[in-house]
């Protein structure tokens, strides 16, 4: 029992400067830059009020959600299929393969930044959710393949021999007995993909300029132009924390089941 | 029969030429020319790697990069790995440490950035004034000790949870079993430990330091938003080096080189680490 206050202590380590930030974003700028309170006196909900209420802050919020789950559906219908390929068969070359495909994982956006531009430009599909969307996979796709690989090689082939021999066709297999055992797996991959793509900045600042430009980018823009409204960015980054608070509390019994058939 | 899995890798393949293919051709190609506005492309060979190679600024960062992710995988790892073992196996505390855990991992990054910086702002934080109570005159934009040590405290603020919930993950996945045969065998908690929890979890374990590895070395955003890599280039990692030659600079080539020079070295570091980590699993007796 006494080595669970370790974690606790770590918890509220976590917790410090996320609630500094919280505290800031209920105060007023007159307040936040006078005098340090460790809660607000003069309690304020104008910051919230000046994001929720402004087209601009909306429209970001709305297009992060989109890319993040258009990015997680993309990397889900490919990786599946890649991955039971993977933990199935042999075939030639598939330890290159599978390793080549984890290079992509090590990849650093900044070094693909100009190159997406260029190919996004030609096919026309700068400032929308597609580039996003898509340019995402360079580091979700083989982190998604790897993750659902390790969950599938945890599932007997027996498995899927039983079946066959029961007389299923491959794809009333798939849907009625392999993806319901597999399901927290997909919890698992989705929760991570999900995350890297809500998070990413770097390229989605590149392959944005204004209609499709997601909350992490309105952020950093609105940090650049004229001075510094800390009561504001402290409420938007609240605000950019919500999603993120919220999916983790609905996957979270699904990511206990996922993390104890102990895979990643 | 023989094509299935060709078939069945299909999407992904699709997926990853436009998503990674694709693009890194397109590197290597600029990479060889010497590309400035207003003039035709010439063919420039290895010229832009040997500038890069040779630029003090690249060198400063590279070593500045390796350091960092040098500490970052030496206070991760073995933090991450005692807290996951101080997590509750079972009970509403699983929950309750899951999603607090998860929080800061789905923060954006630069939230993160903007999170550190309003918490250490000379102006408006309030790390400075607990420091000057102790009377430490701490000033992140200002001495570049405080603000490498700040950065890589946000680090692992920012990605010990993860290191935490790949371990847990390991951990649980050990048969009860185990620990009941150390129990009987009066084994000492730091001998169940080491003898039953760290061979079980090699393989996540190794899973964890490649993705801390690989992803400490494209840090990006949070320091970024926190120093703006200063004070003077203190805390200029890799990724702000080749982000500004590629988009700041007007040398496409170069931005191009560097991106490949940057990209070689993460997998040839990963690669490495891979191989000592498999070898040392191997010394240990643990299989899984």
């Amino acid at each position: 029992m006494k080595k669970q206050y370790y974690l606790i202590l770590f918890l509220v380590f976590l917790m410090i400067p996320i609630y500094w930030m919280i505290n800031m974003s209920f105060k007023p700028n007159s307040e936040i830059l006078q005098s340090l309170t460790f809660y607000p006196h003069n309690f304020t909900l104008a910051n919230y009020e000046e994001i929720l209420t402004s087209e601009f802050w909306r429209s970001g919020y709305i297009n992060s959600i989109s890319m993040a789950v258009m990015n997680v559906i993309f990397v889900t219908i490919a990786a599946l299929p890649a991955a039971y390929a993977f933990s199935r068969w042999n075939f030639r070359g598939d330890k290159h393969l599978f390793f080549w495909f984890l290079t992509n994982r090590m990849a650093p956006p900044a070094a693909f930044m100009v190159p997406f531009f260029i190919l996004y430009s030609n096919l026309n599909l700068i400032d929308t959710y597609w580039a996003v969307a898509l340019a995402h996979c360079l580091f979700n796709l083989p982190l998604a393949i790897w993750i659902l690989e390790g969950f599938m090689s945890g599932i007997p082939k027996e498995i899927d021999e039983m079946a066959f021999i029961d007389g299923h066709s491959f794809p009333s297999f798939c849907w009625n007995i392999f993806l319901p055992l597999i399901t927290p797996g997909i919890a698992v991959t989705a929760f991570f993909t999900f995350m890297f793509s809500w998070v990413e900045l770097l390229l989605a600042r590149t392959l944005t300029n204004e209609v499709a430009q997601p909350i992490t980018v309105t952020l950093t823009r609105s940090l650049g132009a004229g001075g510094w409204d800390w009561g504001v960015l402290a409420a938007a980054g609240v605000l950019a924390m919500v999603p993120g608070a919220i999916i983790v509390y609905l996957v979270r019994d699904l990511l206990a089941t996922g993390f104890s058939m102990g895979r990643v | 029969m023989k094509q299935r899995p060709w078939l069945f890798l299909l999407p992904a393949l699709l997926l990853v030429s436009i998503s990674a293919f694709i693009p890194l051709i397109t590197v290597m190609n600029y990479s060889q020319l010497t590309l400035l506005p207003g003039t035709q492309p010439y063919f420039a060979g290895l010229e832009n790697f040997a500038t890069i190679l040779q630029d003090p600024d690249f060198q400063g960062a590279l070593w500045r990069q390796c350091l960092f992710s040098f500490l970052v995988l030496i206070t991760e790892i073995p933090l991450g790995l005692a807290l996951a073992v101080c997590m509750p196996k079972e009970g509403i505390g699983v929950g309750v440490s899951l999603v607090l855990l998860g929080i800061p991992l789905l923060i954006p990054w630069n939230v993160v950035g903007i999170i550190w910086r309003v918490f250490t702002r000379s102006d408006i934080g309030v790390l400075p004034e607990v420091f000057e109570w102790v009377g430490y005159g701490y000033n992140v934009s200002k001495f570049a000790g405080d603000a490498w040590w700040t950065v890589l405290a946000m680090d692992i603020w920012h990605w010990t949870p993860l290191v935490i919930l790949i371990c847990y993950a390991g951990i649980q996945a050990i048969p009860e079993e185990y620990y009941m045969a150390a129990k009987i065998d009066r084994a000492s908690p730091w001998k169940t430990f080491r003898y039953v929890t760290l061979p079980n979890i090699r393989g996540v374990l190794i899973i964890a330091v490649l993705l801390r590895l690989m992803d400490s070395f494209k840090i990006y955003s949070e320091p970024f938003v926190l120093t703006g890599g200063g004070p003077g280039s203190t805390t200029t990692f890799l990724s702000t080096y080749t982000s500004r030659m590629a988009i700041g600079g007007f040398q496409m080539g170069r931005g191009a080189a560097t991106s490949l020079i940057y990209f070689f070295i993460v997998i040839l570091l990963s690669f490495v680490l891979y191989i000592i980590m498999l070898n040392l699993g191997q010394g240990a007796g643990g299989d899984q």
